[in-house]
């Protein structure tokens, strides 16, 4: 009678030091999340990347070529500061799914959590959990509100973006002739935000012998893509070039042009991928396009995630920290981290890249 | 009496005939390129895909089913020739051409036992394998891209090529469309699939075997599907998990422009193909009448209705004066 007793009490005791520890560590990690995040100045450049980091990469969409070379990246950034990189996601672009994503990482305790949002207010509630619960979140190829990330890892600045594609075409143009601009969709914030540098970038004097004369939406699907392309050649007789800001709108319209009449007369440039455009480059489609390296984007937000976890950056201006190959960065406005100037592909060097 | 029906069936794709001379007209008066040997080469070009679902989707609906999971069936038949082309260029072209339209049977045939056999609701079912067809290319895919450097120029010249200046793709469709059009109308098992879907217990005391016929219609369609799927590939020479996506509403619609009855039982494959060449025809005069792009979904919707509507008003005003003259006979 005497031992089951005995084993109550001593169940009793462990059960109570177990909710003792657990209480206490909730409480740790309460006070220590907004303690961190009210003195972002205790930054130290010279901190050592921690060892055995875990970092998740949380992408759009898991399947999508593009997030699976960024992923292939900052999981290889990952392995290079001895940490562990993952890649988790929906298999659909959408904003709920990924709130689950965020949840379950909570759950397992991972240091930081990259993230490319599929909408820019939905996951917030989420990352703001995931940071209370000391895990670092750094955005990168589609930013969330700044309140639900640390740091933004931007691709390319969109003024950048828009303004280098016009003067990409300019020069193939020999600055003069009607251009027009196939897009995505009439509301996709990027293209319209580019779209709105192009037009500005067309304004100064060395354009004045062209002439932006439509922006045509292809809705990024590729049957929408080729008949507005057509529709753009047939409307515009004398049409002199296309920029199409879009991988699947640019594809489309290379396919069209590589077997009409149009090929090799009127210029087609934009963003796209070099093993999508290959080809056309190769039979004079095309003759320079552009685009930041995916690869570069996910390896670098890869580094930013270590440098947060490791106390190296907090997200505030002017911070400086190291990206493996890729040299040193520097945390600029609202904790904007800038990959650099986009990469001009053309007939010489698109067989150095894979992607 | 087979006079009178097949009077009323041409009818019925007259009224599609003449919305698609109003379309053609008016966008050739305002932009003559639109009607030029290259802008038609466009506009059969677009369709062609289009169509070829189309029929397969008529085989299916007559007999009181639909079948969502065409786009599906699309995307892997495209990424699974895609693949075989790019990773095995050895693989003569026609085995891969012939291996897509087998997988597009495979897929036809899942919808097939689970409509005809386990008689699961068709809405359900291909609802069903809508995701699990597209779930599977996505796993399979596993993000990769195949692009237009990675298939061989003979595949992708396909896609483009002329044959008498009618460009193939479109050949293709007129072949397919031709072939199920007179199954359709004089096999019997073509007659078979009406019956079905005009009254399906009267099939069955007919002695019709239902299951079979309804099977087959499924995997004709998934067959059409995964042939439409190798066009595709050679068409855009881009090919990723996603292509396709959506698509079967489009297929869907232009079957109910063409006439054909979503309850079963009327119809052809001529209406529907027509059906086809008319929402093409209106995205491509959109595009080359510079129509507002923010407006142009909703002046694609009300042109669909107007056709719709034209068609009715024209089989209607028919139907009356044939029914005044039958009376003024007798």
């Amino acid at each position: 009678m005497k031992r089951p007793i005995a084993l109550l009490a001593g169940l009793a005791l462990l059960a109570t030091a177990c909710g003792g520890t657990t209480r206490s560590d909730v409480a740790a990690q309460r006070s220590a999340a907004p303690a961190a995040s009210t003195a972002p100045a205790a930054a130290d450049p010279n901190a050592p990347i921690k060892p055995g980091l875990k970092i998740a990469f949380l992408p759009k969409q898991v399947n999508n070529p593009y997030f699976t070379i960024a992923n292939r990246d900052g999981v290889a950034a990952a392995k290079e500061f001895g940490g562990e990189g993952k890649e988790v996601g929906p298999s659909e672009a959408s904003a709920s799914s990924q709130v689950s994503y965020i949840n379950t990482l909570i759950q397992q305790k991972q240091d930081a959590i990259v993230i490319s949002a599929n909408d820019p207010n939905a996951v917030v509630p989420a990352l703001k959990q995931a940071m209370a619960a000391g895990i670092k979140v750094v955005s990168y190829d589609s930013d969330t509100a700044q309140d639900g990330r640390n740091v933004f890892v931007n691709q390319a600045s969109a003024e950048d973006l828009g303004r280098t594609q016009v003067q990409l075409l300019a020069g193939q143009l020999g600055h003069k002739g009607k251009i027009a601009v196939l897009s995505a969709t009439p509301n996709a914030t990027n293209q319209n935000t580019w779209i709105e540098f192009m037009k500005d970038e067309l304004t100064k004097p060395e354009y004045k012998d062209m002439e932006l004369v439509k922006v045509a939406y292809g809705n990024d699907d590729d049957q929408k893509s080729f008949t507005e392309t057509q529709g753009l050649l047939r409307s515009y007789p004398d049409l002199a070039g296309i920029i199409s800001p879009t991988t699947v709108g640019i594809a489309a319209a290379a396919r069209y042009l590589s077997d009409s009449d149009f090929k090799g007369k009127v210029k087609l440039t934009g963003l796209g991928t070099p093993n999508q455009l290959r080809a056309f480059v190769k039979d004079g489609t095309i003759e320079g396009f552009e685009l930041w390296n995916p690869g570069d984007l996910g390896y670098l937000a890869g580094w930013a995630a270590a440098a947060l976890a490791s106390g190296q950056i907090t997200g505030a201006e002017g911070e400086r920290f190291k990206a493996g190959r890729l040299g040193e960065y520097t945390v600029g406005a609202g904790g904007e981290v800038l990959l650099g100037k986009p990469t001009v592909f053309d007939a010489q060097n698109i067989d150095d890249f894979d992607f | 009496m087979t006079v009178f029906a097949g009077r009323i069936a041409r009818v019925r794709e007259l009224g599609i005939v003449v919305a698609l001379v109003v379309l053609f007209g008016v966008t050739g008066a305002v932009n003559p390129a639109f009607l030029s040997p290259a802008g038609l080469r466009d506009i059969l070009l677009n369709s062609a895909i289009i169509a070829t679902l189309a029929v397969g989707q008529t085989l299916v609906v007559v007999t009181r089913n639909v079948d969502l999971s065409v786009s599906s069936v699309v995307g892997i038949s495209a990424f699974g020739g895609a693949l075989i082309l790019a990773d095995h260029p050895q693989v003569p072209i026609p085995v891969v051409i012939a291996g897509c339209v087998l997988l597009g049977a495979a897929c036809g045939a899942v919808n097939g036992l689970l409509v005809g056999v386990a008689k699961v609701p068709a809405l359900v079912a291909t609802l069903g394998t809508l995701y699990a067809f597209r779930g599977v290319d996505h796993a399979w895919a596993g993000g990769r891209q195949v692009n237009a450097a990675d298939m061989p120029p003979g595949f992708l010249r396909l896609g483009s090529a002329d044959v008498l200046g009618v460009p193939l793709p479109a050949l293709v469709a007129l072949t397919v469309l031709l072939a199920v059009g007179w199954v359709l109308r004089n096999l019997p098992q073509g007659r078979e699939l009406y019956a079905i879907g005009s009254s399906p217990e009267a099939a069955v005391l007919a002695g019709i075997p239902v299951k079979r016929r309804v099977v087959s219609a499924f995997v004709a369609g998934g067959a059409l599907a995964g042939l439409a799927g190798v066009m595709w590939a050679a068409r855009f020479g881009t090919v990723d998990a996603t292509v396709a996506t959506g698509k079967e509403l489009d297929v869907i619609a232009a079957v109910v422009v063409g006439g054909v009855a979503i309850f079963g039982g009327s119809g052809t494959v001529y209406g529907a193909a027509l059906g086809a060449l008319l929402l093409s025809g209106i995205t491509s005069a959109l595009a080359v009448l510079r129509v507002d792009a923010l407006a142009q979904t909703a002046v694609n919707g009300a042109l669909i209705l107007a056709a719709i509507m034209l068609d009715r008003l024209l089989a209607l005003r028919v139907a009356r004066s044939l029914r005044k003259r039958r009376r003024d006979a007798r």
